[in-house]
């Protein structure tokens, strides 16, 4: 975990081995330590009941650590009440207060701060602008879309001009598409004024595409905390290479381990050869992980791995073709074919050999 | 439908496929609205249908008495169902000096005979009870006046019931005598607003010691403000608290606020006469604790405090209701995204929770009030002499009194009442933002 984490110096958001209990027998949050840098967009992923959205309250003060620090620059939080800390933030369910327009809903943090009309007016003016939503000022929250009302409380969260913004699955209500172009308007203006973001979810879609550093929970813990290519690419267990991405999963035992490579013997008996990650000994158990796009079909002689399987059953999809494959007792493995309009001969019942690289596929702890 | 639209729904359909009609017509060429009339009229039947047996209830039970509860305080029948010849020959006097000796001689003759018959409600006696609303001592003249009719055998009329009883000669009497024989009156309205008519047929302000129903309406009012103000005061902080607890607990809470709902009214009024009299248990520990000596008990029953605690108790829980209903909506988030942007939880809850439970507030404000305007047995048994409301007034006069005209009028004032309230109410607040929950 601590590979991917920003050095504590230049951190601008700080925590320290905070835990959290709400009932005094279960930790949510197990010995959090995360480092996240001024300017960074760093996002929070992981299943519901993973701690994410704890530590998210946490750090905007709705909920005391249990145990731990927590610092913003050099100050630790821990003591400082939610509506002094400063920091945005964009709810689920937006949040808009329902009895204020547009404008008063945004001139709002502004008015607690004291700010004179003349300047709050046109800060209100330029976060609407920021979101595209100048001309709706006067209407209430109600008479505005989901989408619409994303963007307002995304411009309340920002009117004020926090330097750090958190949002706890903002894009959650909203249909596919319209939460696509959304993540691409918060990653722009994220961008634009460099303020450092906070971003919980649990849709790894979204994480990958906003993110600069992504931290995976699960079970109160940060499995991984590392850039999306990283995630994708090294899972560093088991965990992360389930959750991030589509995988497949081969159980084994370890062989031989020379370096950073293993031989490993799968439940049927073949040996096939993968990168180790999280193995240390001769003997062990091991999940084998695979991306279904690094699977090959009828692979050429030089490949790392050789397998025999037979086609279950087969999905167009347009752009590629799903196999699934029972291979070594796994009838769940899937391999994606591109679709390169070559009219390959695939048939379902029929048998075939698959292979991969062994860089590609991942001996991680079962 | 008729032929005649069928007719013109045939020529549309032609000029529709050349889409030059404006109207949307159906693929059968019916036009659009005539066919969702009509698909549409069988389910709003059914609709109404189902609330037959409750629109009927309501007018048995609810339009009807308030319809007659309207009438009875404006129509009296006393004088014409005793003395109806006579009744009818008054109302053409002038009222100046005594009537002519035609209108004595009906009156000795229709009373005369309505004592003979001694028909129940249509006795001499009804007459008396009428005239002595408005002139006191007429009911004991009429009475022993109507035994000694029937020594009169025969005219002047005049001279022998002037001669029974020098009461007689007092041409008040008669004017009064001839107002009340009317069917139609407004005088019991009069007499709930505390007027009177003077020796002169004119509207006056009654005597000190029978102004009593103006003020009683007003204490009515005060006292319901009150009620309701403080059933505000203590049920915003449990309703608050009920929204905010894990629903294990909130629901627990919840079946004490209803336990008063399943108890007997009379019961809980009861245990506030044991809690709160002189003797009872709130004296006992104060003097017990000594914060008073036992010469100096305080008053806390049948008087308005009593009233006041009593009907605060009994009507918080339809202020808890509508303000929790409404609460439970609000998620915790409004008030978490306001402390995010900078508010105080002070500022948070004025600015952001309050007026979010504006309709709650609306509600049970408006629940509690109605309730406590028209409250009876509460007041009845706690308020003493002091601590009454005007509806306690209404049930003296139709049970003890037996005044049903006047009871009715007060009973109508007290509706007018609360309906101009209402009204104010809506503007001032809006019934459609109400949520009773």
């Amino acid at each position: 975990m601590a590979s991917g984490n920003t050095n504590a110096d230049d951190a601008y958001v700080r925590f320290e081995k905070v835990q959290k209990s709400y009932d005094g027998e279960i930790l949510v949050v197990k010995d959090l330590n995360l480092n996240i840098a001024k300017g960074e967009f760093v996002t929070m992923l992981g299943p519901s009941g993973s701690g994410k959205t704890t530590c998210l309250m946490m750090l905007a003060g709705f909920e005391p650590a249990t145990n731990g620090e927590i610092y913003i620059g050099d100050r630790s939080i821990n003591h400082i009440p939610p509506h002094k800390r400063g920091i945005g933030m964009v709810f689920q369910n937006y949040a808009l207060f329902p009895h204020m327009s547009i404008g008063e809903n945004l001139s709002f943090p502004l008015e607690v701060r004291k700010m004179n009309k003349a300047d709050s007016e046109k800060a209100v003016k330029r976060a609407l602008d920021m979101v595209q939503m100048g001309d709706f000022i006067n209407r209430r929250p109600a008479q505005l879309s989901g989408g619409q009302q994303q963007r307002i409380a995304l411009a309340r969260a920002l009117v004020f001009e926090p330097e750090l913004v958190l949002m706890d699955e903002p894009l959650g209500a909203l249909d596919k598409q319209l939460r696509e172009r959304m993540q691409y308007e918060i990653k722009h203006i994220h961008e634009n004024l460099g303020v450092t973001v906070v971003y919980v979810t649990h849709d790894q879609s979204e994480a990958l595409t906003m993110s600069d550093r992504i931290a995976v929970f699960n079970d109160g813990v940060i499995q991984q905390l590392s850039s999306a290519e990283n995630l994708y690419e090294q899972p560093q267990n088991a965990f992360v290479a389930q959750f991030i991405g589509e995988n497949n999963e081969l159980n084994g035992v370890v062989e031989k381990i020379k370096r950073n490579t293993c031989t490993v013997r799968l439940a049927d008996g073949t040996k096939v050869k993968a990168e180790k990650v999280n193995v240390d000994n001769v003997g062990d158990k091991t999940l084998l992980s695979l991306r279904p796009e690094r699977v090959e079909i009828d692979p050429p002689e030089k490949m790392d791995a050789h397998l025999d399987g037979k086609i279950e059953e087969l999905i167009y999809l347009g752009d590629h073709i799903r196999v699934r494959i029972n291979v070594a007792g796994n009838d769940e493995f899937i391999a994606k074919v591109r679709n390169r309009g070559d009219k390959r001969e695939l048939n379902e019942g029929q048998s075939i050999n698959i292979g991969w690289a062994a860089t590609d596929c991942k001996a991680l702890d079962a | 439908m008729t032929d005649s639209t069928n007719v013109t729904d045939n020529g549309s359909s032609s000029l529709a496929s050349k889409a030059v009609d404006e109207r949307l017509v159906t693929s059968d060429g019916v036009p659009l609205k005539q066919k969702l009339a009509i698909t549409t009229r069988r389910l709003r039947w059914r609709a109404f249908v189902l609330t037959i047996p409750l629109v009927l209830f309501l007018i048995f039970s609810f339009v009807v008495p308030i319809g007659q509860m309207l009438f009875r305080s404006v129509h009296n029948t006393a004088g014409t169902d005793v003395a109806p010849n006579f009744a009818a020959a008054i109302q053409k006097w002038d009222g100046e000096g005594l009537p002519s000796e035609e209108v004595f001689a009906l009156f000795a003759e229709d009373i005369q005979a309505s004592h003979k018959r001694r028909e129940i409600g249509k006795t001499p006696g009804k007459l008396g009870t009428r005239v002595n609303y408005e002139f006191p001592g007429s009911l004991s003249l009429i009475k022993s006046s109507a035994r000694k009719f029937k020594k009169i055998k025969e005219g002047p009329y005049k001279e022998a019931i002037l001669a029974l009883d020098k009461r007689w000669s007092n041409p008040v009497l008669w004017r009064t005598l001839k107002r009340v024989t009317r069917d139609y009156t407004p005088s019991f309205y009069f007499a709930a607003l505390d007027m009177k008519y003077d020796a002169d047929e004119n509207l006056v302000a009654a005597d000190d010691i029978y102004q009593i129903y103006v003020s009683n309406f007003w204490k009515t009012l005060r006292l319901s403000a009150i009620i309701t103000f403080l059933c505000f005061l203590l049920a915003f902080p449990v309703a608050y608290l009920l929204s905010t607890l894990p629903l294990a607990t909130s629901n627990l809470l919840m079946i004490l606020v209803l336990l008063p709902f399943w108890t007997s009214l009379l019961v809980r009024t009861t245990a506030w006469i044991a809690i709160l009299q002189s003797k009872g248990i709130i004296n006992n520990i104060l003097v017990f604790i000594g914060i008073i000596s036992d010469e100096n008990r305080v008053q806390l029953i049948y008087n308005q405090t009593g009233t006041i605690i009593a009907m605060v108790h009994i009507l918080l829980p339809f202020m808890i209701l509508p303000l929790y209903s409404v609460m439970k909506t609000i998620p915790p988030s409004y008030m978490r995204a306001a402390r995010s942007m900078g508010a105080t939880p002070f500022t948070a809850f004025r600015r952001v929770y309050f007026p979010q439970t504006l309709p709650g507030i609306a509600a049970g404000t408006l629940l509690v009030f109605i309730l406590a305007i028209g409250y009876y047995i509460t007041p009845a048994l706690v308020g003493g002499a002091d601590g009454v409301l005007i509806s306690n007034l209404i049930a003296n006069h139709i049970q003890k009194t037996l005044n049903w005209s006047l009871g009715a009028a007060l009973g109508t004032i007290l509706l007018v009442t609360v309906m101009v309230l209402y009204w104010l109410y809506n503007k001032l607040v809006g019934i459609d933002k109400l949520s009773f929950g």
